[in-house]
């Protein structure tokens, strides 16, 4: 098993726990206790998370695949099939948010796995202030993220931004990061990025510190190149942080809405609205049961991209 | 010798790199609170010609009748209280569930992840606590987060729970203690690292946490939605707009200082939070 500490509560969250060596051990000693143990373990524990779990999560969550037929205002509540979701895949402004969904939530994972990958490697070599470093790039993680949208939707203004100005004195003409309805969603993914990366970055290094030297030495000794050793050892032993930051950042990105409402509100036009952010402006609007049907979108979209993906990390560890 | 220099050069580039691409954000924050008003307009990354922070922070603290002062309060008795609860009931039902076989432990789980997976519905979700009378108060809210933040507690405190020898349990209960004080007298204390961790973890984001009450509390301030209500009104004004970043910053900056190693563990190891 190479699971590193990253990997270790995923893969406890699906572990059932019982048919393990602990496992068998637990129930020998039972036997011995004979069955008062359980009374010491009372179901009621459960009934305080269960109750605010059933009314305040699950109870909205399946009532929203009912509302989301429905067209339902402040006044009055109608039936009306799948109108809801008809619109929602008909009108031009709520497909673009569907669609600039996915592309955020890829880009922006994309990115945090392969940045993060590269500050991890170049972070866990002996370099001088790597402490300093560690923290400086994991701040921005703590940080509010409307603070961060303000602070960026400054710096990347197009005229007095400060990206843009530097930008000027190298002779490059910056672009309308946040104006240019081509480039606003990226602008704002990249931010993301920028927030995101250091908790990515932190569960890298997690995995790398893992591994035993003896595998590099061993394939030195062997020939093998610096970029071999990257390639062959360290990588795949990094399948479970990877999977890791993959799942993190597309389960935060998929629903990704503060930095997106805070940078541009989804504008210029329609060009960075997401799902999420569809969800808001049709509640602010009063079509309730459309913004219950692009929940229950959302809904959709989630799992069916996390759980194979989940369900794939499961299976090789099982295989291992 | 060369490897040595090599070594310190990659150090140096990454240094600047990191200060370039990291520290310029943040110096711009801090610098932009200290202009007044006409400099601060100019959104230039520069040294202030004029000093103007204490100016800045009465302006920001007194603008609205207070109303930072009572996002404050109001943020502080949210993120107090709906930690302290998610800490209790989670670690409860973490004991349990590892603890106790049952055929009822896979559902448990599967609900466990599928509170981190999905997304909460916001109108039915409104639609529940307006029929309990708990919509725009700050306990509605409070309640709120207790729920969603409780599927990371509960698979933090079972992970936790697991490297605790049964033996613990067994000798307490052959002394006669019961399922509460079994709890809350010997098990409890044994968690003290990992609750430390998820306190910490689970303070910064509620503290940070906008989505949540921009839906479930109109009307009543919390810190982010200071920053997202002044947006508008400071639409020109952009030293007082930064110094309220900058006032926000300073809560999750100490907790940093003071719990860094915490946070990143608990980031790390179980983390599954945007």
């Amino acid at each position: 098993m190479s699971i590193t500490p990253s990997a270790t509560a995923l893969a406890e969250a699906e572990d059932l726990a019982d048919g393990d060596a602990p496992g068998l051990r637990r129930r020998t000693r039972r036997r011995k206790l004979g069955g008062n143990m359980s009374k010491q373990y009372p179901m009621w524990f459960y009934i305080p998370a269960a109750v605010l779990f059933l009314v305040l999560f699950l109870v909205p969550t399946i009532a929203s695949f009912y509302f989301s037929l429905t067209r339902w205002s402040l006044f009055d509540i109608q039936f009306i099939g799948f109108a809801n979701y008809v619109q929602f895949f008909k009108e031009p402004a709520l497909v673009q948010g569907f669609t600039n969904t996915f592309i955020f939530g890829f880009v922006t994972s994309a990115l945090k796995v392969v940045l993060g990958l590269l500050v991890a490697l170049v972070l866990t070599g002996r370099i001088i202030g790597r402490t300093f470093l560690r923290a400086v790039i994991f701040f921005p993680v703590l940080v509010s993220t409307i603070g961060v949208g303000i602070t960026f939707k400054v710096l990347m203004d197009p005229f007095d931004g400060v990206i843009n100005e530097t930008l000027a004195l190298i002779g490059i003409q910056g672009p309308a990061w946040l104006t240019d309805p081509t480039l606003a969603l990226y602008s704002v993914a990249l931010v993301d990025v920028w927030r995101g990366v250091g908790l990515a970055t932190l569960i890298f290094i997690a995995g790398i510190v893992g591994i035993p030297q003896e595998y590099f030495e061993a394939a030195k000794v062997d020939g093998a190149s610096a970029w071999n050793s990257f390639w062959h050892i360290m990588l795949p032993l990094l399948r479970p942080a990877t999977v890791t930051v993959i799942i993190l950042s597309l389960i935060g990105g998929l629903r990704s809405f503060d930095l997106i409402w805070a940078m541009t509100r989804g504008g210029p036009g329609f060009s960075s609205d997401v799902i999420a952010s569809v969800i808001f402006k049709q509640y602010q609007a009063g079509f309730f049961g459309l913004s219950s049907a692009g929940n229950v979108i959302l809904f959709l979209v989630v799992t069916a991209i996390i759980v194979p993906i989940f369900w794939a990390l499961n299976r090789k560890q099982v295989e291992q | 010798m060369i490897a040595a220099v090599r070594r310190n050069v990659v150090g140096i580039i990454a240094i600047i790199v990191a200060i370039v691409v990291f520290i310029v954000p943040f110096s711009f924050i801090l610098l932009t609170a200290m202009k007044p008003q006409q400099e601060a307009s100019l959104l230039q990354f520069s040294w202030p010609a004029q000093f103007a922070f204490f100016e800045n922070l009465v302006e920001v603290v007194s603008s609205r009748n207070f109303m930072l002062i009572w996002a404050f309060v109001n943020s502080t008795i949210l993120t107090v209280v709906s930690v302290t609860l998610m800490v209790v009931f989670a670690a409860m039902v973490g004991w349990v569930l590892q603890r106790r076989p049952s055929k009822l432990n896979p559902l448990i789980n599967f609900l466990v992840l599928s509170g981190l997976i999905i997304p909460p519905a916001v109108v039915p979700t409104i639609w529940v606590l307006q029929g309990l009378e708990l919509f725009g108060n700050l306990p509605g809210l409070i309640l709120i987060e207790v729920a969603f933040g409780l599927s990371f507690c509960v698979l933090m405190f079972r992970a936790f729970i697991s490297t605790i020898p049964r033996e613990l349990d067994e000798a307490a209960t052959i002394d006669g203690a019961g399922p509460l004080r079994l709890f809350f007298t010997v098990a409890f204390p044994l968690l003290k690292s990992v609750i430390v961790t998820v306190i910490v973890v689970q303070a910064v984001f509620v503290f940070n946490d906008f989505q949540n009450p921009l839906y479930f509390l109109p009307g009543e301030p919390t810190v982010q939605l200071t920053l997202y209500n002044f947006q508008s009104q400071f639409s020109t004004q952009w030293n007082l707009l930064f110094t309220n970043i900058l006032l926000i910053t300073i809560p999750p900056l100490v907790m940093y200082i003071f719990f860094q190693k915490q946070i990143v563990a608990g980031m790390t190891s179980g983390a599954v939070k945007g």
